[in-house]
């Protein structure tokens, strides 16, 4: 099968287990949205798949083959990840040479054109970049190596607005020309929302949710109004959170809703992402 | 033409609506060029799959056509199409909750036209 499938992978470090029997699949040619609050394990997985962890148990394969100590395979995936691996002295221009040799399909071309488009100056050394520019880098590598599957870990860290903006802007660009497969790990969860196809929710080294996104936010609503009128609709339906303001509440309901049934003073309104996010991953119930 | 991320209509739909605005509005014209479906997504920062979904949506009514490697065009007679379809859904939505809330308030049909005449004038 095409596609990278992470089956029953799990992970101990030391005393903490990071990931536990996590059985995910990236189809071809799809947006993913892997999200997950801080420590919930999107690194550790992220790092198995590129080889740069061990697993304690189960497979990484991409297209089929496995992925472990596999180079024909690994260059199949570009990961973007926070660290920057670059020798001390490298520039701009010497670093994508350089990834030009690892990725026989990189676009120098197109990664000059980024650059210029981001502002970011080829001859300074990668090292002395500013936070947002080494991840403008990092970026424009990704962009442009053209492999099947491109792994990005927190993309847009350190960049403004208008970078983030050009940022989606491209790489959708570059997904409607030319489908790939990507895999979005951020915090930025509104920014993505509309971006993503599938969503992935990983919370203490296990998978919660791995659904469409639009499958996903149709599965509940938020129902508000004045608490009296809310707590009396709401009875009985499954409840995952409640908003109160004064006298107004908002509660995040699961499960269908006839439009029928609802009264004058409720208002129904869908799902929101981010929210669904907060309130599926908090655990101080 | 614009798209809320807050609306309660789906993003694809509200991709289909705006394209309809904008050719009953003459920004597209019939048998004109419309933007591509990466044009679309990118400009929005949407997933192309739901850019073409709202498009589709036209393509099936026959507002939009495509040309295998050219593009997407506006089909002949798609305004007067879009008109009657328009009158149709402004008949749905407008008049009959209209009257609907007319009836709650006990107001004639005659005080009703009295009242849309009054709103023209103004």
């Amino acid at each position: 099968m095409n596609g990278v499938e992470i089956k029953n992978i799990s992970k101990s470090f030391k005393e903490t287990k990071a990931l536990n029997d996590v059985s995910i699949s990236f189809e071809q040619d799809k947006i993913y949205g892997l999200l997950g609050r801080n420590g919930a394990g999107k690194s550790t997985l992220l790092n198995i798949i590129t080889n740069r962890l061990n697993a304690d148990r189960g497979e990484v394969l991409i297209d089929g083959v496995s992925a472990w100590e596999n180079s024909d395979a690994q260059r199949k995936i570009y990961m973007m990840s926070e660290k920057v691996l670059y020798p001390e002295n490298m520039n701009g221009e010497a670093a994508l040479k350089w990834s030009r040799e690892f990725y026989p399909d990189f676009d120098m071309d197109y990664a000059r054109k980024l650059a210029n488009d981001f502002g970011l100056d080829l001859k300074k050394k990668v090292r002395s970049l500013s936070t947002g520019y080494v991840s403008i880098y990092k970026i424009i590598i990704a962009l442009s190596v053209n492999t099947p599957y491109v792994f990005f870990d927190e993309p847009v860290l350190g960049l403004d607005a208008n970078h983030r903006e050009l940022f989606y802007k491209r790489l959708i660009e570059k997904y409607s020309e030319n489908p790939f497969t990507v895999v979005l790990s951020t915090h930025l969860i509104e920014e993505i929302a509309s971006i993503i196809e599938e969503i992935i929710i990983i919370q203490n080294g296990e998978i919660i949710q791995n659904d469409s996104c639009e499958h996903l936010l149709s599965q509940g609503y938020t129902v508000s109004g004045s608490a009296s009128e809310v707590d009396k609709f709401i009875e009985g339906m499954e409840v995952i959170g409640i908003d109160t303001l004064g006298g107004l509440k908002s509660a995040t309901v699961m499960g269908k809703i006839e439009a029928s049934s609802v009264p004058d003073g409720i208002e129904i309104g869908k799902l929101d992402l981010q929210k669904l996010f907060i309130k599926l991953t908090n655990e101080q119930e | 033409m614009q798209i809320s991320f807050e609306d309660e209509k789906p993003i694809f739909i509200q991709i289909a609506e705006g394209i309809e605005d904008a050719i009953l509005t003459g920004a597209y014209v019939e048998e004109g060029q419309i933007p591509s479906i990466t044009e679309f997504s990118v400009n929005f920062k949407i997933n192309p799959a739901t850019a073409l979904k709202g498009i589709n949506l036209l393509v099936e009514e026959g507002i939009i056509f495509k040309k295998r490697g050219v593009g997407m065009f506006v089909q002949k007679g798609a305004v007067e199409q879009l008109k009657n379809k328009r009158k149709e859904q402004f008949f749905d939505h407008y008049v009959k909750n209209l009257i609907e809330e007319a009836k709650k308030l006990r107001i004639s049909s005659q005080e009703i036209l009295r009242m849309v005449e009054r709103g023209f004038d103004e």
